[in-house]
């Protein structure tokens, strides 16, 4: 058998991630079915904001699942056994895609689109003597023959170049959906034009179009420049910040979801027994919940984190790469994050179950004998499974900001890891030069609250759909009309 | 009522014994005693000997929970859980590994500590309670939807930043206080002020878009519409009947917090450079001092629990329709 070109490396986070993409599938497959599911998902689709930051989502999302690709590239040359001979390093397809940021490092700070270094350095001058300058860098605009006279044009152009292409390519995205919908529709492309012009569509395409449009003429310009320049300059050992920006993403991601799934099951069968059974049952899961409650969180995963780093250390054969400790530090983060976090939807679930189980379809279902267990899994289950989607969305934004306090603490993820923490973290003290570098700052702020941001507004979407007690009344943005018809002031 | 509080009191004691357990086993099943000297003597190859001795300088040289060598009643006594987990029960933490006591350095540095977030917390409260009270007033219009699009915004914002730009703005820029650090007395309030105003504008998003769905929902009941339809002001309405209702959960929802105000706040007080108990925690987590962060962890579930009692007190006090059989 021909070498593959590649060894595919399935670390454990990117396992887990996978095992998730496959549940959202499986679960959308079954919500297309039946109508009585999809209804929420409906009122989902028609609200503007949680639509928007959807789009934003799935650009992410996407991201981050490219990033969860890994894969070892083949070395040239191969064993002496004749064996193909794989890199040491881990790579991610996201990796491959953005070969030209990873590989052109430079010495230290450079400000974004700088031609030079951030600090003077002393170089040898023609004359042999030692003066101090602001060297070039060796990869940000080293293209340019006089930095001086060539920058500003240079930049415009591949600027405008960028806009150029991102309008022809939204043209073409923005054609491609019209013609989806008219065929949809049944209607003419014109007729269809005219009405998502118009916003007179119950999904609100048009202002998801304009937000992939503003997404791509964001994304053009800047990988024209990406391309000769550090976009987002460089931080202290001459990383683009630009990569590490994108890179914190899956992290992000990855701390956001599978915490919630980790800790599902064990909150999905306390909760419904503890309801379910009442009795001893429901005292003993009580006390379990109460006394990890009472532990301040923070407190509780420093100390778990701490004892996880020591057991880590104490035991350096428990991994072969730099790349499978820090997964696997990452996934002992989202255990302890979810051992910490799953008392809330365990005491919630719990509360449902005991009001379901007094349901009369369940009380007639007990009295025809059916299986405690039966009972459990076809007319509990799917009735919670709402409080479940519910908090999981909720908790999203939640984690992903946990995750920045917790790696500035020191008991976040490893503090190799690219993630948003680790780059506030390493910023932090950049603070205090003269004069200030802001730009790794800034970008780490500017990807968290737009990754945050949309988190939160689709959550609130969600929620506004499916928890019928509070959505009706003080739901987010849609409220203005319902205030008007409860007669409001 | 009495009596009813005794039952609670007399519950937290098994989630006591748990939360010690908890801890006892996080931090002495995890990793044994062996491998903590390793990692604290840190080299490659450590003899049995220093491993010992490191042991019995930190009095870990002890069977885990059970000790068949002693006498009596020391079989269970001359053990790392009693000597080390039980005794915190009577608030005795023992000694730091810079040989300090854990219990003193707690009494000298919960001053900071409260000197930042009690000003944060009363101040947050009235701010927020105001604030949502606002939105409230202004509902189902457009500065309504402009201060919850504001709300949300800020909840978007990791807690980090507030203290950097902070910093940055107020330190930095403008040179209205020092960046950080803490004196002594009353010569400390230049040092309170940034911490405690980025503290109460951080809190901002979360706790206002809560406080004003409980207006709103307070607003819906049957006594705003009669009071409205007696003809009083909406001000009054507002002020007099659906501002006392609405505080009865926003009190009670806060009160657990009260206690844990002790410990301060991790991130403020390291930015800060505040010699309180966040700071103490963050510099035991970074030195991995683990009998101070044990310390840490029993002494917030103790306030915690404290907390839960408050609450149900309050409970008691300000809603009269709460009675306890």
């Amino acid at each position: 058998m021909p070498a593959l070109p590649f060894k595919p490396v399935l670390l454990w986070t990117d396992a887990l991630v996978f095992v998730l993409l496959a549940a959202v599938i499986a679960f959308a497959w079954q919500v297309r079915r039946r109508e009585h599911l999809r209804q929420p998902w409906v009122k989902v689709s028609r609200s503007r904001l949680g639509m928007v930051s959807a789009v934003l989502l799935c650009v992410f999302v996407a991201i981050g699942l490219l990033d969860s690709l890994h894969f070892r590239p083949r070395l040239s040359a191969d064993a002496a056994d004749g064996r193909a001979n794989y890199a040491v390093e881990t790579m991610s397809v996201f990796d491959l895609m953005v070969t030209g940021l990873r590989t052109r490092p430079e010495t230290t700070y450079s400000a974004p689109l700088a031609t030079h270094l951030y600090a003077k350095e002393t170089v040898e001058g023609p004359d042999g003597r030692q003066i101090r300058v602001y060297p070039r860098l060796k990869y940000g605009g080293a293209h340019l023959q006089d930095p001086e006279r060539d920058w500003a044009p240079d930049v415009l152009r591949r600027a405008v170049a960028g806009v150029a292409a991102a309008a022809l390519l939204w043209n073409l995205v923005l054609a491609g959906a019209i013609a989806w919908l008219a065929a949809r529709r049944g209607q003419g492309f014109r007729a269809t034009w005219q009405t998502v012009w118009r916003g007179q569509t119950d999904v609100p395409w048009r202002e998801m179009l304009a937000t992939a449009g503003v997404l791509l003429l964001l994304f053009g310009p800047a990988a024209m420049l990406a391309a000769k320049y550090h976009l987002l300059g460089t931080d202290k050992v001459g990383q683009d910040v630009f990569y590490l920006a994108l890179k914190s993403i899956r992290t992000g991601l990855v701390i956001g979801t599978l915490t919630t799934l980790v800790m599902l099951p064990l909150a999905l069968l306390l909760g419904i027994m503890a309801g379910y059974f009442r009795g001893w049952i429901d005292d003993v899961i009580q006390y379990v919940y109460t006394t990890l409650n009472s532990i301040p969180g923070v407190l509780l995963i420093a100390a778990a984190v701490l004892m996880t780093q020591a057991y880590m250390d104490s035991r350096p054969g428990l991994f072969d790469t730099v790349q499978q400790r820090q997964d696997l530090r990452l996934l002992f983060l989202c255990l302890i994050l979810g051992m910490t976090s799953w008392t809330g939807l365990c005491r919630l679930l719990r509360g449902e179950a005991l009001k379901l189980r007094e349901m009369e379809y369940i009380q007639a279902a007990q009295a025809f004998g059916v299986a405690d267990l039966r009972i459990i899994t076809r007319h509990i289950l799917p009735n919670v499974m709402h409080i479940v989607l519910i908090s999981v969305v909720m908790d999203f934004s939640g984690l992903v900001l946990a995750e920045a306090v917790l790696s500035y603490v020191g008991v976040g993820v490893d503090p190799t890891m690219i993630s948003f923490g680790t780059m506030i973290n390493a910023a932090r003290l950049e603070m205090a030069r003269e004069p200030m570098v802001w730009w790794s700052l800034a970008a780490a702020f500017v990807f968290m609250l737009m990754l945050v941001l949309s988190a939160n507004l689709f959550a609130d979407a969600v929620r506004d759909a499916f928890d019928p007690r509070i959505g009706g009344r003080t739901g987010r943005l849609g409220f203005l009309a319902r205030f008007k018809t409860a007669g409001g002031a | 009522m009495l009596a009813y509080l005794l039952r609670r009191v007399l519950y937290a004691i098994p989630i006591l014994i748990g939360v010690n357990l908890i801890t006892f086993a996080l931090f002495f099943f995890v990793n044994s005693p062996d491998d903590m000297a390793r990692l604290a003597l840190g080299e490659k190859r450590v003899t049995q000997e220093a491993i010992d001795r490191w042991k019995r300088d930190k009095g870990y040289d002890k069977p885990l929970l059970y000790n068949p060598q002693a006498q009596g009643a020391a079989k269970l006594t001359d053990t790392i859980f009693f000597t080390k987990s039980a005794r915190m029960f009577a608030f005795d933490f023992g000694r730091a590994d810079d040989g300090r006591d854990i219990a003193g350095e707690i009494r000298t540095r919960m001053w900071p500590s409260l000197a930042i977030a009690i000003p944060t917390f009363l101040i947050g409260l009235a701010c927020y309670v105001t604030f949502a009270m606002l939105l409230a007033f202004f509902r189902a219009t457009y500065i309504d939807v402009a201060g919850v699009v504001l709300c949300v915004v800020a909840m978007s914002i990791s807690g980090l930043f507030y203290i950097i730009g902070g910093q940055y703005l107020v330190a930095k820029l403008w040179n209205l206080v020092p960046i950080s650090g803490y004196g002594a007395g009353l010569s400390a309030w230049k040092f309170v002020v940034l911490p405690v105003a980025v503290g109460v504008v951080g809190g901002v998003g979360a706790s206002a878009r809560w406080y004003r769905t409980i207006f709103l929902e307070e607003m819906n009941k049957d006594y705003v519409r009669t009071a409205r339809a007696k003809g009083l002001t909406e001000a009054r309405v507002l002020f007099r009947h659906v501002l006392h209702n609405a505080m009865i959960p926003i009190l009670t929802g806060v009160v657990v917090v009260i206690p844990l105000l002790f410990l301060g706040s991790l991130l403020t007080e390291s930015f800060f450079a505040i010699p309180g108990l966040g700071s103490y925690t963050i510099e035991a987590i970074n030195n991995q001092d683990y009998s101070v962060v044990r310390a840490m962890v029993y002494l917030g579930s103790v306030l915690y629990i404290v907390g839960l009692v408050l609450t149900d007190i309050s409970y008691t006090l300000v809603d009269p329709r709460v009675r306890f059989d």
